[in-house]
């Protein structure tokens, strides 16, 4: 049951720029193990989106390994890869762009189940749209209506049904429910939630928002500037946030409670660039607890407890 | 008592286009009091930029319509006055933040020109110099080095630019600030020193503030009261005691907290409301939360409610009528259950 089904190894990616390498990506190593979910959070620019498009090699890799069942996907050829995109799904951010607006929901949620010619016959095809949009609670008279015409809850349910048209193992969720108004949010994860359990799915969960990711994650890992800087089951990362960017994530978090009133923590400055990184902590700039070791190379992440890693010289 | 500086009486806007006409705000009532923040809280389509542009009397030509109801600000009623001198009152005594600061500054002006505009507008006679001095002032009081003045929007952060957005805002210490989700399109870090800059300033100048959030977080952190909106009606209103922590809500409020994941608990499910907010092309009688209220009654489909008054705490509901009032002791156990 639980075997890793998605592992990378010194993941990177580096794009070209005008004023040098920026990097995106920078070796990263996360194993996430079947029927469970990596939640992904990050501040804008620090290549969770990236790593997600990666993962699918939507987008080639600079160096590194993608392990999908223990087999470096990056070796395969067009054929093998083809194949293997029927269990790797993807559900964008938006669900306003990333539908085609001249296509109804049935041609939507159809159109993986015909590019790969799972289902020929067309009976057989429709029966599949309906089931799917019951699968994602969406009633059967929207199956002729275009996606303007629905709003964004409704909307992000096509963008579940495609999705899981070919019985995926592994999904992708790139800021699924944060285009939604919150109510609408509660729905959807709701729903992702129930299609874990009864489908075994995998999740890489992408997403800025921390209350997000504790409700719907087994493990968290946190990005800062393209490298991960912590990474721990939920329960641990929230009971013992332990690099000094998590603790400053969470701090910064408005909570609708009037206990802590007015003593949201501050951490001064912004991300600075990623564009050719000086070498040493990345964080280091607007660490509350900077201290010299923290600008030399060769800082990695280090167990400090069972199961729980820490890339900071705090811990070093 | 504290003084009332804006008064909305009774207010109802609709937009009309060729084919619909939608039924925007439904009867606002809302009053905001010297030097107090005000939070306006709702999903999309509830109202609350409607009751900001109206407030602010730039709803779009001939299709945003007032049909009924007054604004007062200081006891001047806005709908009297000439556009030449509302266009004096925007940004003197009552100023606007939009929600995203990537569009809201224009890109082929250097940002120090874009805040003096402000300055220049209001005090004509005011010597170039002071305006330059203005303007420092303005950039060091929101956190920029006044040397950045010369630079364009696009070499700003969108934390940077939400700044120099404010310091727009603030330039002639306005009365009145409308900030319509001013730290929705930032990170989180930049959100809290936004968030801390704005409580900062309010202090400072004691500018009363109505601030449009769909954010129950940000409200707890800087508001003082809170009206939460529904389909163009504000259905419950209290200081931030009473919505936060008081014991009587309106169903959709707690439907609305019990939607918001809670870092502090363990919870497998979410309760989210079920149904989506109600066509806004038509007015149904009785109240509009009525097909996705867990506690619909009879009368609730039938009779808009009435807004019952308790101390600083109004609510909009069926349920805390005299005839609601049986109802909801028997069923109030269940109801907090929910919402936490």
């Amino acid at each position: 049951m639980n075997a890793p089904l998605i592992q990378t190894r010194n993941l990177k990616k580096y794009f070209h720029t005008a004023r040098g390498p920026l990097h995106a990506v920078d070796d990263i190593d996360i194993t996430i193990k079947k029927g469970e979910t990596l939640g992904m959070v990050g501040e804008s620019g620090c290549g969770k989106s990236t790593f997600g498009r990666l993962l699918l090699r939507l987008i080639e890799p600079t160096g590194g390994k993608v392990l999908y069942k223990g087999e470096n996907i990056l070796d395969y050829g067009q054929r093998k890869m083809k194949d293997l995109r029927k269990e790797m799904q993807i559900i964008f951010q938006d669900p306003f762009s990333s539908l085609n607006p001249r296509m109804t929901v049935s041609e939507i949620i159809a159109e993986p189940i015909k590019v790969t010619g799972m289902i020929k016959k067309g009976n057989d095809l429709l029966e599949r749209v309906f089931e799917l949009m019951s699968i994602v609670g969406l009633a059967e008279r929207f199956v002729n209506t275009y996606p303007h015409e629905l709003d964004g809850g409704r909307r992000q349910r096509i963008g579940v049904a495609r999705a899981l048209a070919l019985n995926p193992e592994f999904i992708v969720c790139d800021e699924p429910v944060s285009a939604l108004d919150v109510s609408i949010q509660a729905q959807i994860l709701n729903l992702m939630m129930d299609l874990q359990d009864s489908m075994g799915l995998t999740y890489l969960f992408i997403t800025h928002d921390l209350s997000v990711v504790k409700h719907i994650s087994n493990n968290i890992a946190v990005m800062y500037l393209g490298q991960c800087v912590e990474l721990a089951p939920t329960e641990k990362l929230f009971e013992n946030p332990s690099h000094p960017y998590t603790r400053a994530l969470l701090a910064s978090i408005p909570v609708p409670s009037l206990k802590n009133r007015k003593k949201l923590e501050v951490i001064q400055g912004e991300v600075t660039s990623p564009i050719n990184p000086k070498p040493g902590c990345r964080f280091a700039t607007r660490c509350p607890s900077v201290m010299p070791e923290c600008l030399e190379p060769g800082l990695e992440l280090k167990e400090i407890r069972p199961g729980h890693f820490v890339s900071c010289a705090l811990y070093h | 008592m504290t003084e009332k500086l804006l008064e909305i009486k009774d207010l109802h806007v609709m937009y009309r286009t060729d084919d619909d006409e939608i039924f925007a705000l439904n009867g606002v009532n809302l009053s905001v009091e010297k030097g107090r923040t005000i939070g306006l809280v709702g999903e999309t389509g509830a109202g609350k930029t409607t009751t900001a542009l109206s407030i602010m009397r730039l709803l779009p030509d001939k299709v945003g319509i007032i049909r009924r109801g007054e604004i007062y600000l200081e006891g001047r009623n806005l709908g009297s006055l000439t556009e030449s001198d509302m266009r004096l009152l925007r940004g003197n005594d009552v100023s606007m933040i939009f929600q995203d600061p990537m569009t809201s500054l224009n890109p082929i002006h250097t940002v120090g020109d874009q805040i003096g505009e402000v300055v220049k507008l209001h005090y004509p006679d005011l010597k170039a110099e002071s305006v330059e001095v203005k303007v420092d002032e303005m950039m060091e009081m929101v956190g920029i080095p006044a040397e950045r003045k010369i630079e364009y929007p696009h070499q700003f952060s969108g934390g940077m630019k939400q700044r120099i957005v404010i310091a727009i805002a603030l330039a002639c210490n306005p009365k009145l600030l409308l900030a319509d989700e001013p730290t929705t399109a930032l990170d989180v870090t930049i959100q809290a020193q936004v968030l801390k800059m704005m409580n900062e300033l309010k202090e400072k100048f004691h500018t009363s503030m109505i601030l449009i959030t769909h954010d129950l977080g940000v409200v707890a952190q800087i508001c003082d009261s809170v009206a939460i909106m529904y389909a163009g009606e504000i259905i419950e209103h209290g200081t931030v005691e009473d919505v936060f922590e008081g014991e009587r809500h309106h169903p959709y409020t707690i439907g609305l907290f019990g939607s918001i994941p809670d870092m502090t608990k363990k919870t497998d499910r979410l309760n989210p409301i079920e149904g989506l907010m109600p066509d806004p092309s038509t007015v149904p009688p009785g109240c509009r939360f009525v097909d996705r209220c867990p506690h619909r009654m009879d009368v609730c489909s039938t009779v808009s409610p009435e807004i019952i008054i308790r101390d600083t705490h109004q609510i909009k509901c069926h349920l805390f009528s005299k005839s609601g009032e049986a109802l909801r002791s028997t069923d109030k156990n269940h109801e907090r259950g929910a919402a936490s």
